[in-house]
Formats: structure tokens, C-alpha cells, sequence
């Protein structure tokens, strides 16, 4: 009985004020798009750091006119660090070989491409990659050593381009959900102004505060759930249209966003937007239904 | 029944009337009526009574009630054991006299059952027999008062406060809720009605609390309006 009353009472005043209510959900929307997507590509870099972990290499080329003594030295000497795991030899024709297989898609490139211009090479796995700097400072500007490389750098500067996308959307995120927020206190203001011959009816027979309280706490909770599906939804379609879809092969080069982390997405988008909302709601109302 | 000891309440930063120092002791089925001039703090007393405000020094207790030492969330309970009347009648336009009483049971979770069995008696009993399903606008303004102290009896509350419940009335139509008043007064309900009605407190002559500036200034058993 008071269930449907409560109910009723939440749809009329949604549907009463409904500019604000789809502003509500607009707004709530963007913002939890933002969020999920900043969720995402926080998960992204943890996906990626731990796809390369055990993949990352230091590599240290060689000069192309080393003899096979000072060769065989600095191989004796990457074996016997302690902070090296596993060393591997490229010579310059395994080099070449590896550079067709990689840049295959692009002829062109691999035919402007002097077989003996590629250096040789020692491929270096680490124990720990992050004692990488170590090593490097070690073998650099020694006799025979060409250049020391740490691919951890490189895909520092991966890292770098998602941490910074991550914190555009998460600020994006927080200034739309201050924006919301403050749709939600509004309409909650209207809510009760519209309905306060029933609040001070209620309050004067002695319905408990909950029950005073609970449409409006429920119609900032519907319309943000309402926008966390909106935001959801906004997510699956970014999925399919741009990572699967045009920008498909940029997003080859790293571990796919899997259909899984969106789908957790859900749960995390409803109830943060929920809670947040329905908090909103009640410091609201706090200020405009005095008990 | 109801004792107010030392009631003070200033409003330092509006005009709203004051009380000062109020002490008063009401009875159980008493019937008081409030007098006095507008601005001199009588419908302070009546929220000071339901707990909308708290008084900034003194003690307000309402049966076993210390209303000054009231936990907020317990004013819900306390006010159900208060029926209230006003002069602009605080109907639910959109809904019937009989919704709009068994909205006060409905709002604090009496199951539907007890409506159907409790409200038309109360209709009854205030003699709305047969117009149940008016909405206030099919009703007159006699008629929808009554139907306001249909709501706030139905709960057989053990206080009435009405704040001049015949504002809005003509005098004929005032004497017959004024009859009603004295019908539930007689039933054991305390009732304590603010007025600016010389007449019916002069026919009534019942106790008269007169107020001036936020203080008592006649206490008369079966007073008249002076």
C-alpha cells in the first residue's frame, strides 16, 4: 500500500518536471561515460603492464664491425650479471628476418631497407625490468656496444598517453558530475515545493521522516540509474563503433579492451550513481523539509 | 495533560511573535481556547506544542511526553498522538474526503483494512455521511473543515490543536463545528483552539487563556472573550 503510494508519488514527480528529469539524466549520463571510460583505461594500463611484464626485453646492439671476441665477451659478461635472466644472441641476418616479419604489411619499407644496415644484437631478458636503467649503464659507450635500449621506455611514453586520456575523463567525469549533482539538488527542490501541501500534511499527521523522504530520494535514484544505463549503453557502443570498428587497428597494438571489463562496468556505474545521488537527495532535503 | 513551565521562544532574527516565560496546566479533556491579539504569540505556542519549533528555555511535556527533550526522530510518533486542525483546512485537493482521511492512517502504515472499517465511521461522526467520495471542491467550506477534523480524530488522538478553525467560516456554519469540537471534547480528546471569534467563545464558556506579547495575561475557567 504505501509501497505504491511511494512509488506513484516518485513517476509524478519525475514525469511533472520532466525537462529537469531528462537534464538530470543527460547530465548523469556524460558524467558516468566519463567515469567508466576513465575506469577502463585505468584497467588498460594494468592490462598492458602485465601483458609486457614478462615480454619486456633490453636489447643492446652491437657495432656493425664487431669481431667475434668482443662478441663473445660482452655475452659472457650479460650472463654472468646478476640482474639478467636469459640472453639472447640476433646476428644481423636474424635481425633482418625480424624486421620483414614485423613491418610485412608494408613492403615498401622493408625493401628501402639494407639488409646489412641492421645491427646486430644482444635481446636481454630481465630478472626485474625495472633494474633496466642499471644495466644500461653499464653496457653503454662500451667498446663493440652501439646503443643500449629498454623497451620499458618506450612503452612509458603508452603509459603516459593513457594516464593522461585517463585523467582528462575522470576530470571530465568529475566537473559533469558536479553539474549534475546540482541538477539533482534542484529538481529535488522543485519536487518538494510542488508537493509541499502533502509534506506538511504528512509531517503534521506523524509519517515517519523515511517515508517523507523516500519519493524524492527515489527520483534522484531512478534518474541516476536511469543515466548510469544511458552511460552503459554509451560504452557498449564505443566498444563496437570505435575500438572494434574504425580505430580497429590502432588498438591492435595493445591487449584488447575486453567485453568483460565493460560488463563490470554496470554494476559499478548504477551504484555509484545511485548512492551519490541519493545522498544528494537527502542533504537536499535535510535543508528544505524541516522535521 | 499538558504542562508548559517557563516557555520561552524569541525569534532574534525575524518579527515572528515571542513567548515569554508561558506556564500553563491543562487537564485531560479540558477545552481551552487561546485569545488574544494577532502578533502576541498564540500560533507560536501551538507549533511550540507539535514540536515544529523547540523553545529556547522552559519545559513543554504533552502527557508522558517531554516534547523539549524530544529525539527528532521521534516527533514522527509523538505527533500521531496529536489531531490538528486549521483554518485553511490543508486538504489534498485531488483527493475524496474519504482519501484524504485515510491518508493520515496510509502515511503511517495502518493497513488498508483499518481505513475501510475506521473512515466512514469518522465521516459519519462529523456528518459527512453519504459524501465520502466528494473531492474538497465539490465541498463547502463547513464541509471541508469537517472533513479535516474527521482527519485529525482519526487517529482518536489525545490533543486537538486547532488554530482558528472557523477563520474561514460563516457564523452558522462555525457553530456547527463548534459543536463537533464539543462532541469530541466530550469523548476525553483535550482540545486547545487559538480564535478571534468574540462569539463562540462567549456562547462556549469554556477555560480562556488570553495572550498578550508572548505572555498569559487572564486565565479564566469558563471565560468569555472580553
Amino acid at each position: 500500500m504505501r509501497a505504491k503510494y511511494v512509488m506513484s508519488e516518485v513517476f509524478l514527480g519525475l514525469w511533472r518536471n520532466i525537462s529537469m528529469t531528462i537534464a538530470m539524466i543527460i547530465t548523469m549520463a556524460v558524467s558516468l561515460t566519463m567515469l567508466g571510460a576513465g575506469l577502463l583505461l585505468y584497467n588498460q594500463v594494468d592490462v598492458i603492464e602485465r601483458h609486457y611484464q614478462t615480454n619486456l626485453e633490453v636489447v643492446v646492439y652491437l657495432q656493425q664491425d664487431i669481431d667475434q671476441a668482443t662478441t663473445d665477451q660482452i655475452n659472457a659478461e650479460l650472463k654472468e650479471s646478476d640482474l639478467v635472466a636469459e640472453v639472447q644472441y640476433e646476428s644481423k641476418e636474424e635481425a633482418y628476418e625480424r624486421f620483414q616479419e614485423t613491418f610485412e604489411d608494408t613492403p615498401d619499407l622493408v625493401k628501402s631497407v639494407d639488409a646489412e644496415a641492421l645491427p646486430p644484437a644482444f635481446r636481454v631478458k630481465m630478472k626485474d625490468i625495472a633494474d633496466a636503467p642499471e644495466l644500461q649503464k653499464q653496457f653503454e659507450g662500451r667498446e663493440g656496444v652501439f646503443q643500449v635500449t629498454n623497451q620499458r621506455e618506450i612503452l612509458q611514453q603508452v603509459f603516459d598517453i593513457l594516464g593522461g586520456a585517463q585523467r582528462l575523463t575522470l576530470i571530465i567525469a568529475l566537473v559533469q558530475g558536479v553539474a549534475a549533482l546540482m541538477l539533482v539538488a534542484n529538481t529535488i527542490q522543485v519536487a518538494a515545493y510542488s508537493r509541499r501541501r502533502e509534506v506538511a500534511i504528512m509531517k503534521l499527521v506523524g509519517a515517519p521522516n523515511w517515508f517523507v523522504q523516500a519519493p524524492f530520494v527515489l527520483e534522484a535514484v531512478f534518474a541516476g540509474v536511469i543515466g548510469s544505463i544511458f552511460a552503459f549503453g554509451t560504452l557498449i557502443a564505443a566498444k563496437f563503433l570505435v575500438i572494434d570498428g574504425q580505430f580497429a587497428d590502432l588498438f591492435k597494438l595493445m591487449p584488447p579492451i575486453t567485453m568483460q571489463a565493460i560488463l563490470i562496468q554496470l554494476p559499478i556505474l548504477v551504484g555509484v550513481s545511485a548512492v551519490i545521488s541519493a545522498i544528494t537527495a537527502w542533504i537536499t532535503l535535510r535543508f528544505n523539509i524541516k522535521v | 495533560m499538558i504542562q508548559l513551565e517557563g516557555v520561552t521562544k524569541h525569534y532574534p532574527r525575524s518579527n515572528r511573535p515571542s513567548v515569554e516565560d508561558v506556564n500553563v496546566f491543562i487537564d485531560k479533556g479540558e477545552f481551552v481556547f487561546f485569545i488574544g491579539p494577532t502578533g502576541a504569540g498564540k500560533s507560536t505556542m501551538i507549533k511550540l506544542l507539535l514540536r515544529e519549533e523547540v523553545p529556547d528555555k522552559g519545559k513543554i511535556t504533552v502527557g508522558d511526553t517531554d516534547v523539549t527533550r524530544l529525539r527528532r526522530w521521534k516527533v514522527p510518533a509523538y505527533r500521531r498522538s496529536i489531531g490538528c486542525v486549521f483554518q485553511d483546512f490543508r486538504l489534498l485537493p485531488n483527493r475524496t474526503a474519504a482519501e484524504n482521511v485515510a491518508f493520515a492512517l496510509e502515511v503511517i502504515g495502518k493497513p488498508r483494512s483499518v481505513a475501510r472499517r475506521v473512515v466512514p465511521e469518522v465521516l459519519e461522526l462529523v456528518g459527512l455521511g453519504g459524501k465520502e467520495h466528494r473531492y474538497p471542491h465539490e465541498l463547502s467550506g463547513g464541509e471541508q473543515q469537517r472533513v479535516a477534523v474527521a482527519r485529525a480524530f482519526v487517529n482518536r488522538p489525545l490533543l486537538l490543536l486547532a488554530d482558528e478553525p472557523t477563520g474561514n467560516l460563516d457564523p452558522d456554519t462555525s457553530i456547527e463545528i463548534m459543536r463537533l469540537l464539543d462532541r469530541i471534547s466530550r469523548t476525553g480528546t483535550t482540545i486547545l483552539m487559538v480564535t478571534h471569534d468574540s462569539n463562540i467563545v462567549n456562547q462556549m464558556r469554556r477555560r480562556v487563556i488570553e495572550i498578550e506579547n508572548g505572555q498569559i495575561v487572564r486565565d479564566q475557567a469558563r471565560g468569555v472573550y472580553g
